[in-house]
């Protein structure tokens, strides 16, 4: 298990990112040769022996994450919401996990304990950018909240997906709660729980590496930490003594590794093994994803862009390019389409309903019985 | 008659065997112990939990998220407050999610003083619980409605928290659970772990009923004219103590058992004021800011020109702690006779 913590830093992970711009002449004539891609894929960058077909779909739901994600940031600046916060910078970390998770409602299903950061997880999955936009923008046909919550905090009983909350790393104890119930129903689910890294400093991570741990009664749980290296304005160093994350889950003999979450193929191919991993022992997992935090930290510091980081979707964007498995001009029609579709579902979203004065008093109980003691 | 402990115990098997309960956890909860109240011996779904109370009650709701009922326990709601927010969210989550997402999870702790626990063993929880909207709060005086209580908290689709007085846990009432053995000693000898050579120990059942409890219903306990006195939980013994002692001087009390905090029992609240025209509201949590201060506002608001005297409260002394000695204790939480002084006053009372 230890073979599986790997000593590579974020600060490597993230230059070789950077380090890989090739030449636009190179870029151009793979461009043109787009038939003879498999080759060159085989030749300069074998992308871990992902298919095209993974490759391609990787790149466009981060394509599309990015466009919603910036959407978002467009409709707070405008005004048009109360709040943003959201996950620009973690497309190559995120859409794999969303790719590779079993969706579906239920228990035979994996269960998602996600954070405010978990867009491109849910594009991954299926999410439509309007239902982020209602979200955002706080309409009653929100279908996470019905207009009650902040940006990004998803909930979709459908898939499975937790009801993303504000207290920091509260999910993480959650997570081991519902690997309980797959565990005991017999199938094959994992739950997966994501969260920040400044968020580990909170009891509820502690308490999940014991409670995923415990001798004999191991939970089926991918337990992740998506380190972009920042609290809100606490930067790693201001309050990590451990050298990696990840070697906090080796104390509990958990399986763990740190990845560079900036490389959607390294993340692919990381997340692949540990589901499969967990769903073969029933045990736990940790990741330790190194990422970038591209707008800030929210709303409350700006959301600009921070144009000295690694742009995940740029970086895998360039070495598809290189490769010749994408060409400039679908490239441009990605973007397009996406950018069209925010626009869109934007003056859509401006049309519907918000929610009414009166509805303070709907779901406070099941039924709504003894929503109001004035009515006892 | 079953004590609390046996009947809640016995609740607890009757919601693992007929309910679909999958899990009754916490510290100390599973066998060896069965709990220190041993309330949760013999039971096949109980099982032992780190000691970490987040830890548990983070683990009950992803537990009740998955759709699997659960009983959790803190073993102290004096230990209990480093959950609040994780309380709050599990009262919220079917709110913040526009009725999609609901907790089916009961979490159990024992409340309160009389046992001389001193500082950290003598906290209240009520007045707390009842500002965590999304939750229903009971409050069992007695074994019966400690059965009746626990299978309705069971049953109900939302997180309900179920507070159990310390002092009562060896409470024996004067109803039969249905089902429960007519012979004391013969339900202790089929479901109490014996104290030695446990080993290979396991409970027979008698053959249990279902008995609900309606939360949200209290119970006249007296019958009385000339004032109402509105409790819950361990204090209810008192009250009526008072009300017995009291009657022999010709002052009436009424004596209701609220048995819920959350949501509370109005009607016979205020149908009981509207025929007495006097009301006092007794609990033992902290004075400052105590839930029978909601009710006494609201009593003031809506009953107003019926009271003949100003609504009173007593409750907890509002100090940070009780403290181990008896002399302490007793001047910290209200007493016997505390209640009956209180009543007297608010009888006395001339508008
Ligand atoms: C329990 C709690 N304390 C404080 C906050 C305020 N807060 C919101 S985000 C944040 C920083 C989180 O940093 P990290 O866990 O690294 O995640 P990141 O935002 O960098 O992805 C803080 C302190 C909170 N939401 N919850």
């Amino acid at each position: 298990m230890s073979k599986k913590t790997t000593g590579k830093t974020a600060a490597k992970g993230a230059a070789k990112g950077t380090a890989k711009s090739v030449s636009k002449a190179s870029a151009k004539k793979a461009s043109a040769v787009v038939k003879a891609a498999k080759k060159a894929v085989t030749k300069k960058d074998d992308f871990g022996g992902l298919s095209e077909d993974i490759l391609l779909r990787m790149h466009d739901l981060m394509v599309k994450s990015r466009v919603l994600e910036e959407r978002l940031i467009k409709i707070y600046k405008a005004g048009e919401a109360y709040f943003w916060i959201g996950g620009p910078g973690e497309e190559a970390w995120g859409v794999p996990l969303g790719m590779l998770g079993r969706k579906g409602q239920g228990l035979e299903h994996d269960w998602w304990h996600l954070h405010y950061r978990c867009t491109p997880t849910l594009i991954a999955m299926g999410m439509t950018m309007i239902d982020s936009i209602r979200l955002i923008m706080n309409r009653s046909t929100d279908p996470s909240t019905g207009g009650r919550n902040f940006a990004n905090h998803y909930c979709f009983p459908k898939w499975n997906v937790a009801p993303v909350t504000s207290p920091i790393e509260v999910q993480y104890p959650l997570a081991c709660g519902t690997a309980h119930a797959q565990k005991r129903a017999g199938g094959k689910a994992i739950s997966i729980v994501t969260g920040g890294d400044a968020g580990t400093a909170e009891g509820d991570f502690a308490s999940a590496l014991i409670l995923a741990s415990r001798k004999g009664q191991e939970l089926p749980v991918l337990i992740t930490v998506q380190n972009n290296k920042m609290g809100i304005s606490t930067p790693f160093e201001g309050q990590h003594g451990e050298t990696h994350i990840a070697d906090r889950a080796r104390a509990f003999n958990i399986r763990s590794r740190v990845i560079n979450g900036n490389d959607p193929v390294e993340t692919y191919l990381a997340v692949k093994e540990e589901m499969e991993y967990i769903r073969k022992t029933g045990k736990p997992s940790f990741i330790e994803a190194h990422t970038t935090r591209l707008y800030g930290h929210s709303s409350a510091d700006g959301a600009n862009k921070k144009t000295h980081m690694v742009d995940p979707v740029m970086a895998f964007e360039q070495r598809l390019l290189d490769a010749g498995i994408l060409s400039e001009k679908a490239v441009k029609k990605i973007w397009e389409i996406y950018e069209s579709e925010g626009v869109i579902a934007q003056e859509q979203a401006r049309t519907e309903p918000v929610p009414t004065s009166e509805s303070v008093w709907d779901h406070v109980f099941v039924n709504n019985e003894n929503a109001d003691w004035r009515n006892f | 008659m079953a004590s609390i402990a046996q009947a809640i115990r016995m609740a607890l098997h009757y919601g693992e065997t007929n309910m679909g309960v999958k899990d009754i956890f916490g510290q100390d909860v599973g066998a060896p112990l069965g709990g220190v109240f041993t309330a949760t011996q013999g039971l096949k779904t109980a099982w032992n939990s780190p000691l970490d109370e987040r830890g548990i009650i983070g683990m009950a709701m992803g537990i009740a998220m998955g759709g699997d009922k659960c009983v959790a326990e803190i073993q102290f709601a004096d230990y209990i407050f480093n959950t609040i927010d994780l309380l709050k969210i599990a009262g919220n989550t079917l709110w913040c999610t526009n009725g999609q997402m609901n907790l089916p999870m009961v979490v159990m702790t024992p409340v309160g003083a009389g046992i001389f626990g001193s500082v950290y063993h003598s906290h209240s929880f009520d007045a707390w619980a009842s500002r965590l909207p999304g939750w229903k709060i009971v409050m069992p005086s007695n074994p019966v409605d400690a059965y009746g209580l626990m299978l309705a908290a069971i049953q109900d689709p939302n997180p309900v928290l179920y507070l159990k007085s310390k002092a009562l846990m060896r409470h024996k009432g004067d109803e039969l659970i249905p089902g429960e053995p007519a012979d004391e000693k013969e339900l202790k000898a089929m479901i109490d772990k014996p104290v030695q050579n446990a080993e290979g120990w396991k409970p027979r059942w008698p053959d249990l009923q279902e008995y609900i409890v309606p939360i949200g219903k209290g119970k006249i306990t007296r019958e009385g004219e000339h004032i109402t006195v509105v409790t819950y939980s361990r204090m209810v013994h008192l009250c009526d103590e008072a009300a017995d002692k009291l009657r022999e001087e010709g002052i009436s009390v009424e004596v209701i058992d609220l048995r819920s905090i959350y949501p509370y029992d109005w009607q016979m609240i205020k149908s009981s004021i509207e025929k007495t025209g006097r009301v006092l509201f007794v609990n033992e949590d902290t004075e400052v800011t105590n839930f029978g201060e909601h009710l006494a506002y609201r009593a003031t608001q809506e009953m107003f020109y019926q009271l003949m005297a100003r609504p009173r409260v007593l409750a907890g002394k509002n100090l940070p702690g009780i403290g181990l000695h008896p002399n302490l204790e007793k001047n910290s939480v209200p007493q016997l006779h505390d209640i009956e002084l209180a009543i007297r006053e608010v009888v006395a009372e001339v508008p």
